[in-house]
């Protein structure tokens, strides 16, 4: 196979093979989590340094707790405490931290293509995109994929029913990084993947998307998805413009227990947080056992350690001579 | 299957070729059966012996250990299935991947615990595997079984059940799989 990548900046980055060795070693991961002392010795010496220039909760605490439970250090990074505010520039932060000697760098920032850039310019550090603008979050999708792969059964088995499968991706597609590696995600276990959102919710284009279609009826596209993914309205980046009112939103593409009862029986619903109950999802549907939100959670703890284990463990012949 | 050791730094497309069979099929039966009787003699009863097998190549072997402990016993032996990747010394200095995900589900607190692999090299698996039993559980004692003990010991560490000792240069590959033993080369494609 091909070498894993040195960051993971974007799901472009995997192939079919990478993703499927992401999953195959957060099994491994999983049951490190499910024991009574979740920690191993396997990052022990490295250094990981969070670097959130954006609002998180769930993206920072997992990471961190995955590199913690991998023994590695772990440096937290709150722009709005750090030099940033005394004028430094994000190439000088980048730069100082570096020079600290960390291994791998976890970055959140509002614009897209900041991780990119900054893998540009460091020499020896991993660079991680924990989300990025509307750009990319990979380690979600990630999680998303492993999710539905362990309610499929897990495993081999797991994987090969994405062959064919329907994945429904519903709600704030424009502004959604998630969306856009979920697509991508999806897509390589080969699964086919419609975006379901008002118009003006949609990207201008979606020239290079691997899509299979649009749609701006929920009610039906729902009888016949494998998977319903939900999005936020990311009021944050302006979304609600985009839509005359939450509750005509709400009305048209929000999962209610009406249109929760259109799925079918083997149907799971997956929303990648924070969920705003009775906008995209009425509070009752969000504790149904087909929806596997807390799942997610969970999951992107294995899903980011095996990220961080295939960055960072596999020494200077990363994948030159694997079998 | 081939023994771990080398399993990861194989150059790639190598392949493995026999050379030379050590053991076949029915030998390496009959040295299951030797091993269980020796494991039923030394920990009399059978009480709180279980068996883990290190993934891949232990796994069987754990496996048809348990089976003949339980014909010539008649004593239901608990298996578990343990990787070792994320304990091993070499992580960072070339690629160490899981095989399988672990599998133990009893506590070892006061166990016996027998770990099973099919090839003794230098000893490095089984230092990382002792690592890792401590994370589940403190074991009354672990004693160790092997196919194949082919000396270059790295550590000071040495087996109790040893199927068959067998001098080996160091570039040689052992490769233990249904169809008994043998003793080969990597060889580049």
């Amino acid at each position: 196979m091909s070498p894993f990548p040195p960051h993971l900046l974007s799901m472009d980055d995997l192939g079919t093979e990478e993703i499927t060795e992401v999953l195959r070693v957060a099994d491994s991961f999983a049951e490190v989590g499910r024991r009574a002392n979740p920690k191993v010795p396997t990052l022990r010496g490295k250094a990981v340094a969070t670097l959130f220039f954006e609002d998180s909760t769930r993206t920072r605490m997992s990471f961190e707790t995955a590199a913690k439970r991998m023994s590695a250090d772990v440096l937290s990074f709150a722009a709005g405490s750090s030099s940033v505010k005394k004028g430094e520039s994000l190439r000088d932060t980048v730069e100082t931290i570096e020079a600290i000697g960390i291994d791998s760098v976890i970055i959140r920032h509002a614009s897209s293509g900041v991780p990119a850039r900054v893998a540009q310019w460091v020499d020896h550090c991993a660079v991680i995109n924990a989300g990025d603008g509307c750009h990319q979050h990979p380690t979600q999708a990630l999680g998303d994929l492993y999710t539905v792969r362990q309610a499929l059964g897990g495993g081999d088995p797991g994987l090969s029913r994405f062959e064919g499968m329907q994945v429904v991706i519903v709600g704030d597609i424009r502004h959604s990084r998630v969306a856009r590696s979920q697509v991508t995600a999806y897509s390589a276990m080969g699964a086919e993947v419609t975006l379901v959102a008002p118009t003006t919710l949609l990207p201008p284009s979606l020239e290079g998307w691997p899509v299979s279609a649009t749609s701006q009826r929920l009610d039906e596209v729902l009888p016949k998805a494998d998977v319903v993914s939900l999005l936020r309205l990311q009021s944050e980046r302006g979304s609600g413009e985009f839509v005359p009112t939450l509750r005509e939103y709400t009305s048209d593409f929000g999962l209610t227990t009406r249109r929760a009862a259109m799925l079918h029986p083997g149907a799971f619903i997956l929303h990648p947080g924070p969920i705003v109950r009775g906008v995209e999802i009425a509070s009752d549907v969000a504790e149904l056992p087909a929806a596997l939100i807390t799942d997610q959670v969970s999951n992107g703890v294995a899903v980011r350690m095996a990220v961080l284990f295939l960055l960072l463990g596999q020494g200077p012949f990363a994948g030159a001579d694997r079998d | 299957m081939a023994e771990r050791e080398r399993s990861h730094t194989r150059p790639r497309g190598a392949v493995f070729v026999p050379r030379v069979q050590v053991m076949t099929s029915a030998d390496v039966h009959r040295a299951v059966t030797r091993m269980a009787h020796e494991v039923a003699e030394r920990n009399r009863g059978l009480q709180q012996v279980t068996l883990i097998g290190l993934q891949t190549g232990g796994v069987a072997i754990a496996r048809r250990l348990a089976e003949t402990l339980a014909e010539v016993e008649g004593a239901a032996i608990p298996v578990g299935t343990l990787d070792v990747a994320f304990y091993r010394d070499d992580i960072g200095l070339r690629p160490v991947l899981p095989e399988a995900a672990t599998d133990i589900s009893f506590d070892l607190t006061g166990k016996t615990v027998v770990l099973v692999d099919d090839v003794l090299f230098t000893g490095r698996t089984i230092r990382a595997a002792l690592n890792a039993l401590g994370d589940y559980g403190r074991a009354q004692a672990v004693e160790l079984a092997v196919m194949v003990d082919r000396g270059h010991r790295e550590l000071p560490i040495r087996p109790d059940y040893v199927g068959k000792n067998l001098p080996t240069r160091r570039a040689e590959m052992v490769d233990v799989s249904d169809d008994g033993v043998s003793l080969g080369d990597l060889v580049s494609r």
